[in-house]
């Protein structure tokens, strides 16, 4: 909310600077988000009166001006807005002037014609965005009054960022009690007595929507002058917080708003059909509002009727049929209390966000809106006169809001604040919150709530009042002490971190990329997929949630290489999002690698990655589990991965992830020039650690002996492996393929593998014969399973 | 004995003249070896009277001696010159770089979650995670959050269907632990959070830490010296911290959390925009409400919760700008890391 420093100094002026003010509101928890100035600094401006208005001889568009208000006499200024007429009062900037941006005001020649000054729009004078012509002042705006002066731009506009709880801080009033509290200073209210009725003129409500509006005050003005003006400091008053005057009835009702923070509204009586009726709207029913919106109700809209339509939305804005305008000799005055509840959300409904709504939905001071009928008739009777009804307020006493009492027991209170307060501090912050003590025995203080603080009604409330006006920064501050148990702590938990390090270790960077993705890249990358759809996404390319970290990490890399990297290493970690028969939502590590394997350098061997090398990776992390071999790799079929180099990877025979080389296709689909390399895993397989368990080292040399086979491509290494293994016997301990040869002296079809085999026995040296056994059934089973033949 | 002199001279100049130790050892050969020509002296003292033996011995034995030092000397000449060679030969250009094996690095988020986590851990706080998806239950309601309730429209939330949402805070998952076990409860919640909300000081996605107490006899001056404490921590430095009420429908009493701008110390600066003060944290009793809904006993517990947005809490502690840096993962703002 914004308000005019000097309005508010006006309820409460305690002896304190605007600096002061700002910081105690904001270490009330009323926080101060800008402290502006009325205006734009400018000089030499004067209250200037239009006498007449000629045509431009020689522009269409410009006409020329004898203007008064300077000390010189009748100047004459040429002047290009619509609005110039002659008898309106404007802003004059005379020959001297400084406007906004340091633009001086000089003699000048506008196409032949000599003009002496500048008549000024609002924004010109940089008090609001305003610029469609010029600013038409008060009537009764002294001509010749330096405008500063007139319109008392001495003043500060303060910008407090309320919370939703603090609704009662939304109007001068409201804010003014508040100062009041905080600087222990008093209020001065203007007149709010009530306005006795000069006419009988009534007009019949019926309150017909439960507990939505319990209470509803209305009155008739009638015979008001149509032709008054809003005076200045109205006109100011509101313009100061934002805004715009629009007729002295409508600007009254704001005023009121703002001043004492009670919504109202005014209907021109002569649209009105047989009496108000509060109900909620009927199905079927619509309302074009005030602010031209056609809207279709809702049947859980409360709306205000009379017998033959609905007139307004009740709480949020009046409809356009039954509004005040130039027209207008008699207004009914709407003061109602509408539940905040009954009106909760109701205007985002409809896209709405309205002053009145703003403040129904966090809670009006039911007691107000009496109150508050008074003082805008009061207004009205001043500004566009008329003769009033009596106030007629139709009621639901039930259904009001009771009057709460909260009880706080002193324990409570020492406990949380770790800090016994002497009583007479609390009675006294009680006291001056206007929260009446009903009751203060031994153990507790018992106290009544005042009816604008409806954000008050538990003991916990009465804890923050007491430290909030005490001062959170004067409460006590401690360390905690807790008991030094020794907690359990599992070492065969893999902390995700260590993950990310070993990757970080390998040279990849990690990023971290929204969950939400465009489904064109997610449909590429996992097109046989249903995604979960935000409803509401930023922008269409933030519209599904990942089945894959691979489409940020790609999208990702994209961004890299337009950036004029060659050689790039992502990892992520986080969760998917896939509906297999319910939605999981499931931690994975993702990572891919692109184009050269090395950082250029003169060291480098100049290679692209490959899938060995993402491969390698994965293996890295696998190694991790200290359990390597609980993990295979097969090979896999993903839509988004090339054929014949993907690997689906199994803790024994659960599924973990997949590794491999993007799809051709895919790759073109994409626009990469070189092949990207992915690799993604559940994290949940991989962070389960073996715990180590020793075995004994043999002290007996080991023998090594070498073969090359001669085998179809189609073989695979682990089968070669497993055969081999099962082969060689028990002596056998390690097993290692170090060379791989395909083409020339191999036929085509075929490849040549080279094995290494370790052997070593615990309590022995090994002799040559049983070496040479194991190695013969070695290439026995190889030839016998593979047709392998010894290479020569 | 006179070609004794002048063999020895012969053999000293021929030791000088060998340019190695192949070359050397052939001259030893010549002179000193079992044939060797001084050697071949000894075999013609046979031919001496008894009287004259021992000092013609003598002699040839010194002379055997002069070109054995020599040949020694002449050696370690030889050996030294080829291993300086060899130094030479072998000297690189040690200022042209090592053979690389670049480091990746971790993303500024997570090396500022970690150091959070390890403040938190080293005093006895656990980790705790829950779902991203989030129901409307466990992100509003049981947060004291109902429906249209005004503070929802402080959560500009994304929508999944009509009883879920993207979790707009990691506070849904204290409700999650409160719900599964009993206090003492002393834990902190790292991870995502999304709001509906994109431009320059906002992202859709973000992250957070929370914290959560429950124990007898927590107070807010637990609160405080724990906010306080973290605070210095942090930023390593003894900034000045203060607290201002707020409203968070969780929390009763709440709190900002401000601490001395890090940029001005206090001044005024464009960063704290001349306020001389950065909020960086959310904070607050456990509101009974909560408590209720979670089934913890409000009259026996209280607790704690803490709040803070950790892209924030970063930008602040490595001078980062603008925090869209952080979800554009250029490989030049991430290897600053």
């Amino acid at each position: 909310m914004k308000f005019s420093e000097s309005w508010l100094r006006e309820w409460v002026n305690p002896a304190i600077d605007t600096d002061e003010l700002v910081s105690r509101l904001t270490m009330a928890g009323l926080e101060v988000d800008a402290v502006e100035p009325p205006s734009a600094f400018f000089s030499g401006v004067v209250v200037g009166e239009i006498i007449s208005v000629e045509q431009h001889p020689d522009a269409d568009k410009l006409r020329v001006c004898q203007v008064k208000g300077a000390a010189e006499g009748i100047l004459q200024v040429v002047c290009g807005a619509p609005n110039a007429r002659p008898g309106i009062k404007i802003p004059f900037a005379t020959i001297g002037a400084v406007l906004p941006g340091d633009f001086k005001i000089k003699r000048a020649k506008l196409r032949g014609v000599e003009s002496f000054g500048m008549l000024c729009a609002e924004k010109e004078l940089g008090v609001s965005e305003h610029d469609e012509g010029l600013w038409e002042l008060p009537a009764d705006a002294p001509v010749g009054t330096d405008l500063r002066e007139y319109l008392n731009f001495n003043d500060n506009l303060i910008e407090v960022d309320l919370t939703p709880n603090r609704g009662d801080c939304l109007s001068i009033n409201g804010l003014a009690r508040e100062v009041g509290v905080l600087c222990d200073a008093d209020i001065r209210q203007p007149d709010l007595a009530a306005v006795a009725g000069s006419s009988n003129q009534v007009f019949p409500v019926t309150l017909a929507a439960d507990d939505a509006c319990p209470r509803y005050a209305g009155r008739v003005i009638s015979n008001i002058n149509p032709a008054a003006e809003s005076p200045a400091w109205l006109q100011e008053k509101l313009r100061r917080s934002g805004l715009r005057s629009i007729d002295p009835v409508v600007d009254v009702t704001n005023f009121v708003l703002l001043e004492l923070g009670q919504p109202m509204h005014a209907f021109d009586l002569a649209k009105l059909d047989g009496g108000i009726t509060v109900r909620m709207a009927n199905t079927g029913e619509s309302l074009k509002l005030l602010d031209g919106s056609e809207q279709k109700l809702h049947a859980s809209t409360l709306v205000i009727a009379d017998q033959s339509k609905v007139l307004a939305m009740a709480g949020i804005m009046g409809g356009d049929a039954s509004a005040v305008s130039a027209e207008t000799r008699h207004i009914f005055l709407e003061s109602a209390y509408f539940k905040p509840l009954a009106l909760a959300g109701k205007a985002r409904q409809y896209g709405l966000h309205t002053d009145s709504s703003h403040r129904f939905e966090r809670g009006v001071d039911p007691a107000l809106c009496l109150v508050a009928i008074e003082r805008a008739t009061r207004l009205l009777l001043d500004i566009v006169g008329g003769e009033a009804g009596p106030t007629l307020c139709q009621e639901l006493t039930e259904q009001l809001p009771a009057a709460r009492t909260v009880e706080l027991a002193k324990s409570k209170l020492y406990q949380q604040l770790a800090l016994s307060l002497n009583d007479g501090v609390v009675t006294g912050i009680f006291d001056r919150l206007g929260l009446k003590v009903l009751a203060n025995s031994e153990s507790s203080w018992t106290v009544a709530v005042p009816s604008w603080r409806f954000d008050i009604s538990i003991d916990a409330d009465l804890v923050e009042e007491v430290a909030r006006i005490y001062g959170y920064n004067n409460l006590p501050t401690t360390t905690m002490s807790l008991p030094l148990a020794i907690q359990p702590r599992r070492e065969t938990a893999i902390r995700p971190n260590l993950l990310k390090s070993a990757l970080v270790a390998r040279g990849f960077r990690e990023a971290i990329t929204y969950s939400f993705v465009d489904p064109k890249l997610m449909g590429a990358l996992d097109p046989q997929r249903q995604f979960v759809e935000v409803r509401n996404p930023i922008s269409s390319d933030m519209g599904v949630m990942r089945t894959s970290l691979w489409a940020g990490l790609i999208d990702t890399l994209k961004r890299n290489l337009s950036r004029q990297q060659t050689s790039v290493r992502l990892f992520e970690s986080g969760l998917r999002f896939v509906t297999d028969e319910s939605l999981q939502q499931q931690s994975m590590i993702a990572g891919l690698i692109y184009g050269d394997r090395e950082q250029e350098s003169w060291t480098q061997v100049k290679a692209r990655v490959d899938f060995y090398d993402i491969k390698g990776h994965v293996e890295a992390l696998l190694g991790l589990t200290a359990e390597p071999e609980v993990f295979s790799f097969r090979a896999g079929e993903h839509p988004a991965l090339h054929p014949g180099q993907c690997a689906a990877v199994y803790r024994r025979d659960d599924l973990v992830g997949y590794v491999g080389c993007i799809h051709p296709s895919v790759q073109k689909q994409l626009d990469l020039d070189h092949p990207v390399f992915l690799f993604e895993l559940a994290m949940a397989p991989l962070l389960e650690a073996k715990l180590p368990r020793f075995s004994a080292i043999s002290r007996y040399p080991e023998v090594r002996r070498d073969i090359a086979v001669i085998v179809d491509k189609a073989v695979s290494a682990e089968q070669l492996l497993a055969c081999a293994r099962k082969a060689a016997g028990d002596l056998l301990v390690d097993l290692k393929i170090f060379d791989v040869y395909e083409g020339k002296g191999i036929e085509n079809n075929r490849k040549s593998i080279a094995l290494g085999l370790t052997y070593q026995d615990q309590s022995r040296t090994l002799n040559d014969t049983e070496i040479t056994a194991s190695m013969e059934s070695v290439i026995q089973a190889l030839r016998t399973h593979y047709q392998a033949t010894l290479r020569g | 004995m006179d070609n004794l002199t002048s063999l020895t001279e012969e053999a000293i100049r021929a030791v000088d003249a060998s340019g190695d130790v192949a070359a050397l050892d052939q001259v030893r050969v010549e002179y000193l070896g079992k044939k060797g020509r001084i050697t071949d002296l000894l075999k013609s003292l046979g031919g001496l009277s008894a009287d004259e033996r021992p000092a013609a011995g003598a002699e040839i034995n010194k002379a055997k001696n002069i070109v054995q030092d020599r040949i020694n000397a002449r050696k370690l000449m030889l050996e030294n010159s080829k291993i300086a060679q060899q130094l030479a030969m072998e000297t690189l250009d040690v200022t042209l770089s090592g053979r690389q094996v670049e480091e990746g690095s971790l993303h500024p988020v997570t090396r500022t979650m970690a150091r959070i986590e390890s403040f938190f851990t080293s005093i006895g706080y656990e980790v705790a995670e829950g779902p991203e998806i989030e129901d409307d239950y466990h992100n509003f309601e049981a947060l004291n959050i109902p429906a249209h309730h005004p503070a929802r429209a402080m959560h500009d939330t994304f929508y999944i269907d009509d009883s879920h949402v993207l979790r707009t805070h990691t506070s849904p998952v204290q409700i999650r632990v409160m719900e599964s076990r009993k206090p003492p409860i002393r834990i902190i919640c790292p991870g995502r959070v999304y709001r509906c909300d994109s431009d320059l000081t906002h992202t859709p996605m973000f992250h957070q830490v929370e914290g959560l107490v429950v124990d007898n006899q927590i107070s807010f001056a637990d609160l405080k010296g724990t906010v306080d404490q973290f605070l210095k921590a942090f930023f390593e430095a003894d900034l000045p911290v203060r607290f201002r009420p707020s409203y968070f429908p969780f929390t009763e009493p709440s709190a900002e959390v401000d601490i001395q701008c890090t940029n001005c110390r206090g001044k005024g600066c464009r960063i704290c925009s001349h306020t001389g003060w950065l909020e960086v944290m959310g904070c607050g009793m456990v509101h009974p409400e909560v408590f209720r809904h979670c089934n913890v006993d409000a009259d026996t517990y209280s607790g704690f919760a803490f709040g803070m947005g950790v892209e924030r809490l970063a930008m602040l502690r490595y001078g980062v700008t603008d925090l869209r840096f952080f979800f554009e993962n250029d490989v030049r703002f991430l290897r600053q890391f």
